[in-house]
Order: structure tokens, then C-alpha cells, then sequence
């Protein structure tokens, strides 16, 4: 874990979730077995996205909601390297929402962190793209008009090949679904739930709690049956039109569960699990991997198309190229 | 009969129809055949932004304008003395720009009551004497064609869809042109479809044999070759020149070259070309927006490829915050911007050189950024070779204004030797470059080469040179973040520094004043070098005295500009903008130039700029 440490000050406020983040990180990027050298954080503007620094690898702190877009040129250059985004919810979801879908959808070798906060922290306290309606902050003295984003729910519907959710406060979590992305070909986005204790404290209290926390949290395991709460006595049962419920075990029976399945093909489970869970109440969460499945690596084939080109012609001939077919010599 | 045949030293045709005539083709076909001649040449595309514009109107004429000759030229030509009108629309577009006495050869079948109404000919100026002052050549192009084609089997409308190369035809017999390499082209562009190909192919013989036997053109035309330079030469656009100097560039660096792009007129032809060199080691990405196309660019760059971005004007604007993230990264970055019409959405398919003032200071802060300006279509493969020499050396972004001129214009470009071109080679940084106090070694990403003023590239996977850099101000030396006020002041000035320093290392500005004695230098950069230079020409050729510079290099200026422009009485600076290059030279050298402005979308006439250095010098 020291090796990860740069030897610069973090200075996040006192008490932030992003501290647990970053330690869980360096913690156990170690069990990769990669060399530090080739392993490089990208991130855009916030809070979130002074993690670079804090990192002893190679690292760039960019511009606002461009970290995916610069990435996807590093990454897709060098297949030898271990690309991360870090990110926020402004960051990723409202001035960078573009370049987020664009790179889940092309599937290039990112693993994107996005810590989701719900409010703007760098800015001192504005309404976010994930904040709740209704949300009183500085810019919405009467309450923000805005519907949130779902980023599982976005991320799903760019048709991301690996999408998860976890909760800072949660290490061994944490630490798992991280393990699982880093493991991903193609682009990870994990959603990590992520305290600010200065603008939006305790907007996870629920999922935290000792006293609501199991009762609260939908924890996936693929080829499980989805149940939660304290004694398991909660399942997710098929719904109405596509949709999820939660229901008592004792009520619908074992049998009637439906079975988490991260790499089904079809999307429709994993979106209908991302639709679970109140995004103001917290309430019916679910937190793991949503959604794991293989599709060709965008940096990869575009080095197949170099490789196969180059096989096929030759390696290019500048004075050939330049030359053309068609020519006349003056003497 | 024989026809009498008469030598001549230059012609300016211009090829007008609609815009799905196929002028464009019918233009290149023509100028390739002119290229293999050996004739020196020049050519103006326009055309609409529209890809159909409904059909026989006036906004929807598209045109090719060539000027070729048995000796150098430098323009497309003031006026055409050859048109070439497909319809109403074409003629009524074109004909104010034809000098008297000019040759008109239009297709009259277009000539419907209907055609004509529909761009306000009450009468028919074919027959009405509104043109007595011309030579109308009055061609039925289109039942021509279609006759000449009647044993094909093929529809009526794809009969009458090859009378542009049947217009080709008549034009390659009138002025002797090879036609080998047209119809080798035909053959080859319609090879899946070899009925067409070969209905295309007698279409542009019937035209040749329909002049050969007619007597509606008792005349032909020799244009002897000219005397170029020696050396092997191929007829190419700017867009075609720079995209290979950017294949040389990587070549020349040894580094992978990778594109960031999102399409836009006039640039994408850049993007297309690239793609076709994946055995270069070329990658190209076609991104999601342009800031994208940026930022991929300048994620290859951090990680050790040539990182370039091709755009037009309103591209530049959504990549000004990428650019200044790059002068603060202090990371090698080529800007392509193919200038077109603005501001806005502006004019997409035409000229304008209204661009440098956005590349010079469009950026929050204090942002310098090198740029450097194509003079000619061919030398735009030499600018893109100096521009990737500045960025690599310099560890900068470095703009590269090119525009719809050059893009798309073309002329005989003399291929060079690839030996010859300037080696780009870099090195990486592999060790520590900084001892501590307590003697231990250290990277320090920010600690500069004493010469050059650039930091060290130090790309990932080099082991024990991890480093973190970003857009928040850096601490000199360490990069660590540091809002101190005196590293501040101390870092801003730095990269001022580094970049003006960079005129020590360009070519001095040159200055044509053949007799010594000039009182009068007309200035201009990028793509009016042909139309400046040929306006003087023309003054000197009438006994007047001026002279003439060009910059290649707008930022930093070469380090002999004020010695250059204080020889002078009058310094003229033509741009087709409203004077930016102009602004630039009274604020930084205290001169009292005269801006002549156009921005009518199109090059400057030559004549006209003789016009107005003839006034100053008599002004003097």
C-alpha cells in the first residue's frame, strides 16, 4: 500500500469518503501484480478528481468531464497500461455525460470510478445531476426541479459491459467489486456511493446504519438468489412488466427468487435491478456487479486493424505513399 | 478538314452545373489529365454546403475553376475565359465573372422555358443578344451523350448522367489534354459496374470525336508544358499534402501518429486519408465530439505518440479548454484548423483566414501556442512537418492553419526526397534528472532543458519516472500543485518564454525585393501567398517597385520581423479577414501597416491586389 502513496498532502475536508476510496484503492491495486509504472489514474474537475495526485503512478489531473475522452486516446495507444478514470457526478454525468457514454458503449480498456456524492463539493454545495428532486442547495433555495440520474440505470443503457455499485464506508465491498472491474476487459464503470460530510451528509445514512443497513441493501451475487435484511427474509421477485419487487421470502417462497445473473447477455435483468432502490430514501438498494459480460475491447481491435493492415500491405513506404501513382518528371 | 491549332500560353476554364452534375469530378479529371501534361496549374473548387441543393437553381451551382499554363503560375486565375454552363443556373451564376470576349460552351438542352424561369431568364440569353459580347458555343450536351450512348444498355437517366465526361471530352480535344489516365480512372472507379464504365468511358470519347468534327469549334489549343524545376512532380490539395506530412511527421519522429476527429467541413478529408495508413502506424479515432477528439489526441500524447486533431474554426472554439490543458501539460499537440467562413456556422464550404486571432489568444489565461501557416496545397505537407517539429522539440501545442483554399485547391507538387526531409527524432526521459539535498535522485517532471526550455517527456510504463501533472498551476521543477504568487508569475512567464524563444530556431522571414530600393512590402501569411505574389508580378511587370514577405510562422514571428518591416515607407498586409494579421504587426512592431480586407468566401484576384499596391506606391 506505501508504494501506491505519492508523497504529496491529500487535502480532501476532514472526514470525507473519499479518504476510505483512496485507501482502498492503493490497498489492493498491490494484488494486481502490475508495476506502478504502468499503471496511470486519468481524471477530469471535483472533489473526486485530485486523486491523481495521491496516487504513485503515473497520473493526469485534466479538464472538467474530459478524463473518459483522454483516457480513451491513452488507452487506446497503449495496451500495455492500466487505464483508470476517476470521477464525479458532475464530472461524469452532467459537463462529461457525452464522453461517458461514448466510451461505455465502444467498450474501450477504462476502469471508471465514479464517486457519486450527490452534490457539487468543489463548488461549495450546488444541486448535482444525481441530486434528489426537490433538493434545497445554494443554487435551488426552492428545491431543484431537476429528476436525477440513475448512473447504474445510464450506464446500463449505453450498454456498458461491466457496471457495479458500492459504498465507500464498505472496504471488504468495496475492495471486491474493484477486484472484479480491474479483472474486466473493456470498460468497468463502478459506481462508489461516497459521502460529502461539508454539503450532503448522510446522504447513504441508510445504507450504513447498523440498524437499517441489511434491511436497506440489495447485496448481488451472481448465480444467487437476490435476498436481503437482517435474517435474509426479503427477495426480489419478478414484477409487473419487466419490472422487480421486493417481496417476503416467507410470503413468495425460495422458489419464486429470481437468480442474479451479472453475465446474461440481455441487459433487461441488470436494468431492472438498477431501477430498484429509492434513490431519496435509499431504500432497496442493490450494491455489487449489476452487469458482466464480454464484447470485443475497443483497443484491441483497433490494434487488430493496425496489425491485419500492415499484414496485409506491408509496412508503409513513405516515399511510395507520397509519391502516388500518377507522376511526371521535369528534367 | 484540319482544324487550325494555335499556341497559347495560359487558359482559365471554369466547369458550372448543378450540384449533382458531377463538375467537381469533370474539374479533377480535367486537372489530372493537365498535371500529366506537364502544364503548371492552379484550381478553385466551389460548391454549395448543401450535398443536393434542389436542382437548376442558383444556390445549388457548383464549380471548378482551373488556370494552367506553360509557365509558373501562383493562382486559380482572376476570371475564366472558358465556361463551361451545364444549365441556366450555372450561366447566370458565372457570367458576371467572365471577362469579354470570354468562350461559353453551354448545353442548351437545360434550356427549357421552365429551367430558365426558374433563375429569372424572361427571354432566352442564348438567343436574346444579352450575350453578343461572348463566343457561345451552343452544344445539345445532353441528347449528344445519350444518342452517342444508344447502343448501351443502360437507363436514359444513367445515359444522360455521363454528359460531364462527355463535356470532358470536348474540353480534352479543344485543348489537347492526354485522355489515357481518364478513361484508366473510369474503368477503375466503376469497375463493379462495368457498363457504366465503359458507357462513361465512350460518353468522354464521343465528346473528343463531336469537337474533332464539328464545326462549331474551328479552333484547338496547345498550352506547351512548363519549365518546373527538375524533379519528379504529382498534382495534389492541401488536405492531401498535409495528411501526408502528418504520416511523415510520425515516420520521421519514429512514433506512432494518433488522430482525434470529428468530421467537419473543409477538414474531413484529413480524417478520411489518415485512416487509409494503419501500416504507418497510424491510428485514427473518430470521436463523439470534438473535445473528444482533442482529448484522445492528447491522451496519446501524454503517452508517447505524435497526438493530433483536425477541425474548421467553430471545432477550434469547443477545443480552446483542451488546448490550454496542453500548454499547461506542456505536451506535444498538433491543431489542424482548415479555416472556412465564420463566425458560427459561417460559410462551411468556403475560404477565409479569420482564424488566427482565435488560435493566437482563444484560451483563458495566459496560453501561447506556436503557429505556424501553409503558403500553397503542396506545402502543406512541408508546414505539417514543421509544425510537428515545433510540438515535439518544444513540448507544446502547436496550431497549424491551413484553409478551404488550400484544402481543396491543387496544384503540382514536387515530391520530395524522404531523406531529405528534417529528422523528428525524440528522446524519451528514462532516469532521474534531479538530485535532492540528501543526494538522493528524483523526477522532476517540470525541470526544463536549458536551450529549448522544455520539460521532459516522460511517458508511462518508464519505471521509477511516475509522475502526476494536470491543468492546476504547478510548482516550477517538481510539478507538485502550487498556487504560490511568485511561482505563478514565474511559470506563466516561463511558458511565454519557451515559446518566443522558438523564433531562434525558425527561418528568418524572407523578403522579394529584387531591385533593393522597394519603399512599398506587402506582407501576408498562409494561403494568399499565390494571389499577393502574383499581384506583384503584375505591378513589377508594369515597372513598379515592391517588395514581398510571407510568414510561415505567426507565433512567435521570425526574430528579423521589425528589422523587416522597418526598411519599408508603406507595409500593405492583405488577409481575407478584417485585419488580424495586421492588429498583430502595429501592436507588437509599432507600424502604421494598411490592412486590405476581403472576405467574400473566395481567394483574392491577383489584378486587384496590383491595383492596391499600385495606389500606396503612388501614394509614397
Amino acid at each position: 500500500m506505501k508504494d501506491f502513496k505519492s508523497d504529496q498532502e491529500v487535502r480532501w475536508c476532514p472526514g470525507c469518503g473519499d479518504y476510505a476510496i483512496l485507501a482502498a484503492v492503493q490497498g489492493f491495486l498491490p494484488e494486481l501484480g502490475l508495476r506502478k509504472e504502468n499503471i496511470v489514474f486519468i481524471s477530469g474537475i471535483g472533489c473526486s478528481s485530485r486523486f491523481p495526485y495521491y496516487m504513485n503512478t503515473f497520473g493526469m489531473h485534466s479538464i472538467h468531464g474530459r478524463a473518459p475522452a483522454i483516457a480513451t486516446g491513452l488507452a487506446s495507444s497503449r495496451q500495455d497500461l492500466s487505464v483508470w478514470v476517476v470521477t464525479g457526478d458532475g464530472d461524469a454525468l452532467s459537463i462529461g455525460g457525452n464522453h461517458l457514454i461514448h466510451a461505455l458503449r465502444r467498450n474501450v480498456n477504462l476502469k471508471i470510478l465514479l464517486f457519486n456524492n450527490r452534490i457539487y463539493g468543489l463548488t461549495k454545495g450546488q444541486y448535482s445531476p444525481t441530486s434528489e428532486t426537490g433538493k434545497v442547495t445554494k443554487s435551488t433555495p426552492l428545491g431543484s426541479l431537476d429528476h436525477p440520474f440513475n448512473p447504474v440505470s445510464l450506464a446500463i443503457g449505453a450498454e456498458a459491459t461491466f457496471v457495479a455499485r458500492t459504498i465507500d464506508s464498505d472496504r471488504k465491498h468495496l475492495t471486491s467489486v474493484l477486484r472484479e472491474a480491474a479483472a474486466h476487459p473493456g470498460t468497468a464503470l463502478v459506481e462508489i456511493y461516497q459521502n460529502c460530510n461539508i454539503f450532503n451528509d448522510g446522504a447513504f445514512d441508510q445504507l450504513k446504519d447498523p440498524d437499517t443497513r441489511d434491511d436497506v441493501t440489495i447485496r448481488l451475487e451472481h448465480g444467487q438468489p437476490i435476498k436481503f435484511g437482517k435474517d435474509l427474509q426479503f427477495g426480489v421477485v419478478r414484477g409487473a412488466a419487466g419490472s422487480l419487487d421486493v417481496a417476503e421470502v416467507a410470503q413468495v417462497g425460495e422458489d419464486a427468487l429470481v437468480v442474479h445473473d451479472a453475465h446474461a447477455e440481455n441487459p433487461e435483468l441488470a436494468f431492472a435491478l438498477s431501477r430498484l432502490g429509492d434513490l431519496t430514501s435509499n431504500y432497496h438498494t442493490p450494491i455489487g456487479v449489476f452487469r458482466n459480460v464480454e464484447r470485443p475491447v475497443y483497443d484491441t481491435l483497433m490494434a487488430d486493424q493496425l496489425a491485419a493492415d500492415t499484414t496485409a500491405r506491408g509496412t508503409g513506404d513513405l516515399a511510395s505513399l507520397i509519391a502516388g501513382n500518377d507522376t511526371w518528371t521535369i528534367a | 478538314m484540319t482544324k487550325q491549332v494555335k499556341q497559347i500560353d495560359r487558359v482559365v476554364i471554369r466547369f458550372a452545373g448543378d450540384s449533382g452534375d458531377g463538375m467537381q469530378l469533370t474539374g479533377d479529371r480535367f486537372t489530372s489529365e493537365t498535371a500529366t501534361f506537364g502544364n503548371d496549374l492552379s484550381t478553385l473548387p466551389n460548391f454549395p454546403a448543401e450535398i443536393r441543393a434542389p436542382a437548376g437553381t442558383l444556390p445549388g451551382v457548383s464549380s471548378f475553376q482551373l488556370h494552367f499554363a506553360d509557365h509558373d503560375i501562383l493562382t486559380p486565375g482572376d476570371a475564366p475565359t472558358v465556361l463551361v454552363a451545364m444549365n441556366p443556373a450555372a450561366l447566370k451564376a458565372n457570367i458576371r465573372d467572365l471577362p469579354r470576349g470570354a468562350e461559353i460552351i453551354v448545353n442548351t438542352d437545360e434550356f427549357s422555358k421552365r429551367a430558365m424561369a426558374k433563375v429569372g431568364y424572361a427571354t432566352n440569353p442564348l438567343e436574346d443578344g444579352s450575350l453578343d459580347a461572348y463566343n457561345i458555343h451552343a452544344v445539345p450536351l445532353t441528347t449528344l451523350t445519350v444518342d452517342s450512348l444508344a447502343e448501351f444498355d443502360i437507363s436514359k437517366k444513367d445515359a444522360e448522367r455521363a454528359k460531364n465526361m462527355f463535356a470532358l471530352g470536348l474540353l480534352s480535344w479543344l485543348y489537347h489534354r492526354p485522355t489515357e489516365s481518364t478513361i484508366a480512372f473510369l474503368k477503375k472507379k466503376f469497375a463493379k459496374l462495368p457498363v457504366i464504365a465503359e458507357a462513361n468511358v465512350a460518353a468522354f470519347k464521343a465528346g473528343w470525336n463531336f469537337g474533332e468534327t464539328t464545326e462549331g469549334f474551328a479552333v484547338s489549343y496547345e498550352i506547351a508544358p512548363a519549365k518546373l524545376p527538375s524533379g519528379t512532380y504529382r498534382n495534389i490539395t492541401g488536405n492531401l499534402a498535409l495528411s501526408y506530412g502528418l504520416v511523415a511527421a510520425g515516420q520521421r519522429a519514429q512514433l506512432p501518429v494518433y488522430l482525434g476527429s470529428y468530421p467537419i467541413t473543409p477538414a474531413s478529408d484529413i480524417l478520411h486519408e489518415l485512416s487509409k495508413h494503419k501500416n504507418f502506424d497510424v491510428r485514427t479515432f473518430q470521436a463523439e465530439d470534438e473535445i473528444a477528439g482533442i482529448g484522445a489526441a492528447l491522451g496519446a500524447s501524454f503517452g508517447g505518440a505524435l497526438g493530433v486533431t483536425t477541425t474548421s474554426g467553430p471545432g477550434v472554439a469547443l477545443k480552446s479548454e483542451a488546448i490550454g490543458l496542453a500548454v499547461s501539460l506542456e505536451l506535444p499537440l498538433l491543431i489542424v484548423d482548415v479555416q472556412r467562413g465564420g463566425p458560427s456556422t459561417g460559410l462551411p464550404t468556403k475560404t477565409e483566414q479569420s482564424d488566427l486571432l482565435q488560435a493566437m489568444f482563444g484560451r483563458n489565461g495566459e496560453a501561447p501556442v506556436p503557429i505556424v501557416a501553409p503558403r500553397t496545397a503542396g506545402d502543406c505537407f512541408d508546414a505539417a512537418i514543421e509544425a510537428a517539429r515545433i510540438a515535439l522539440k518544444y513540448r507544446t501545442p502547436v496550431f497549424l492553419l491551413s484553409d478551404g483554399y488550400l484544402a481543396n485547391g491543387s496544384e503540382p507538387w514536387r515530391i520530395p526526397a524522404v531523406d531529405d526531409l528534417p529528422d523528428l527524432r525524440v528522446e524519451f526521459a528514462t532516469e532521474p534528472n534531479h538530485e535532492l539535498e540528501d543526494g538522493s535522485k528524483v523526477f522532476w517532471p517540470y525541470k526544463r532543458d536549458e536551450e529549448t526550455l522544455a520539460r521532459p517527456w516522460a511517458v508511462p510504463g518508464t519505471a521509477g519516472l511516475e509522475h502526476r501533472i494536470g491543468g492546476i498551476e504547478k510548482a516550477d521543477g517538481t510539478g507538485a500543485i502550487n498556487y504560490e504568487p511568485a511561482n505563478h508569475d514565474f511559470m506563466v512567464r516561463i511558458r511565454q518564454a519557451k515559446v518566443d524563444g522558438i523564433a531562434k530556431d525558425i527561418e528568418p522571414l524572407e523578403v522579394d525585393d529584387p531591385t533593393g530600393d522597394a519603399k512599398v512590402l506587402v506582407v501576408g501569411w498562409g494561403s494568399t501567398y499565390g494571389p499577393i505574389a502574383a499581384g506583384v508580378r503584375r505591378v513589377r511587370g508594369q515597372g513598379g517597385k515592391v517588395a514581398q514577405a510571407h510568414f510561415r510562422h505567426l507565433n512567435p514571428f521570425p526574430a528579423n520581423t521589425a528589422e523587416v518591416l522597418k526598411k519599408y515607407d508603406k507595409v500593405i498586409v492583405p488577409e481575407m479577414n478584417l485585419g488580424q494579421l495586421a492588429l498583430l504587426l502595429r501592436g507588437k512592431y509599432l507600424v502604421d501597416a494598411i490592412a486590405y480586407n476581403q472576405v467574400r468566401g473566395l481567394p483574392f484576384k491577383a489584378e486587384e491586389l496590383a491595383g492596391v499596391i499600385q495606389e500606396v506606391i503612388e501614394s509614397v
